[in-house]
């Protein structure tokens, strides 16, 4: 299970990176805006992606939008202090699969990876 | 600056700090910011746009900073680390993301965060605005938020527990 992190805090993906550890989640890519997750993209097929919203060069919205375009099925949670309804809504018609606002706790952010991963039956 | 867009920004620190820092923020007393006060050594700063203008600074002494960083990145953070940044920034972007939800009925972005390090410094304000200033004690030791927001359309400010 390979997930991708895309956030423009090294801080945050560290602490995504240990809440996935703890779930037996080590294969990690990590983005620090929507332009580098895209060129890792062409090489590496992640199982899940974690994506940011306000970030420099490409926010996490119209990454998804440009991932949307050629990959319908990835899982794709985003992870951002964007919380109000209109913006959750604008996510979800963009593609994602699931939502967590910052800040979270790390059994918040398990529940949502492992609710999101069993909707697509997959395993560690 | 209305009084009543200090409320969402108290219950930001506060959720942020407990939620992230497993940390218990005593908020007191804001008041307006006159010249010399509130100098800081880290501030972590984040802007206002859209149906809103204005900015959330947080602003510590580099101790409380160096504290803050290291807690809530589990890890040992300096002054001279890149990390300090990168997590200052991180806490002030989560605060102002968090208050602007309360704000109801108003399309409000935040800018990317900046992170001023220097000792004793100042964050110059608008005179079109006045700042609040929101005093923060912690275990972690005293720090200040300031807050300057400027609405240009009606908005309903979410109710909850204020200072």
């Amino acid at each position: 299970m390979k997930i991708m992190l895309v956030d423009d805090s090294r801080t945050i993906r560290n602490i995504q990176k240990n809440v996935l550890g703890q779930l037996g989640y080590n294969e990690i890519l990590e983005a620090g805006d929507g332009v580098e997750a895209l060129g890792i993209l062409k090489q590496d097929r992640p199982d899940l992606m974690l994506v940011d919203w306000n970030m420099p060069n490409m926010d996490g919205l119209s990454l998804i939008k440009a991932v949307r375009e050629t990959d319908k099925d990835l899982p794709i949670i985003m992870c951002t202090t964007e919380a109000e309804k209109t913006r959750v809504l604008e996510a979800l018609k963009a593609g994602v699969n699931n939502y967590v606002v910052k800040p979270f706790t790390a059994e918040t952010m398990a529940e949502k990876i492992e609710q999101t991963l069993a909707k697509i039956g997959a395993k560690a | 600056m209305d009084v009543r867009y200090i409320n969402p920004f108290i219950r930001a620190i506060k959720n942020v700090f407990s939620t992230m820092l497993k940390v218990e923020v005593d908020v007191q007393k804001p008041h307006v910011k006159t010249d010399g006060t509130a100098c800081a050594d880290v501030s972590g700063v984040i802007g206002f746009t859209g149906d809103a203008t204005g900015c959330v600074v947080l602003s510590f002494p580099s101790v409380v900073a160096c504290k803050a960083a290291s807690t809530f990145a589990g890890m040992n953070i300096t002054l001279e680390s890149p990390d300090l940044v990168d997590a200052i920034g991180e806490l002030a972007n989560m605060v102002a993301g968090n208050a602007k939800k309360d704000f109801e009925g108003a399309d409000i972005s935040i800018s990317l965060p900046s992170v001023v390090i220097g000792s004793d410094h100042t964050i110059g304000q608008s005179r079109q605005v006045p700042r609040l200033v929101i005093p923060c004690a912690s275990p972690l030791g005293q720090f200040y938020v300031e807050v300057a927001m400027k609405v240009e359309k009606p908005v309903v400010v979410a109710e909850g527990a204020s200072v």
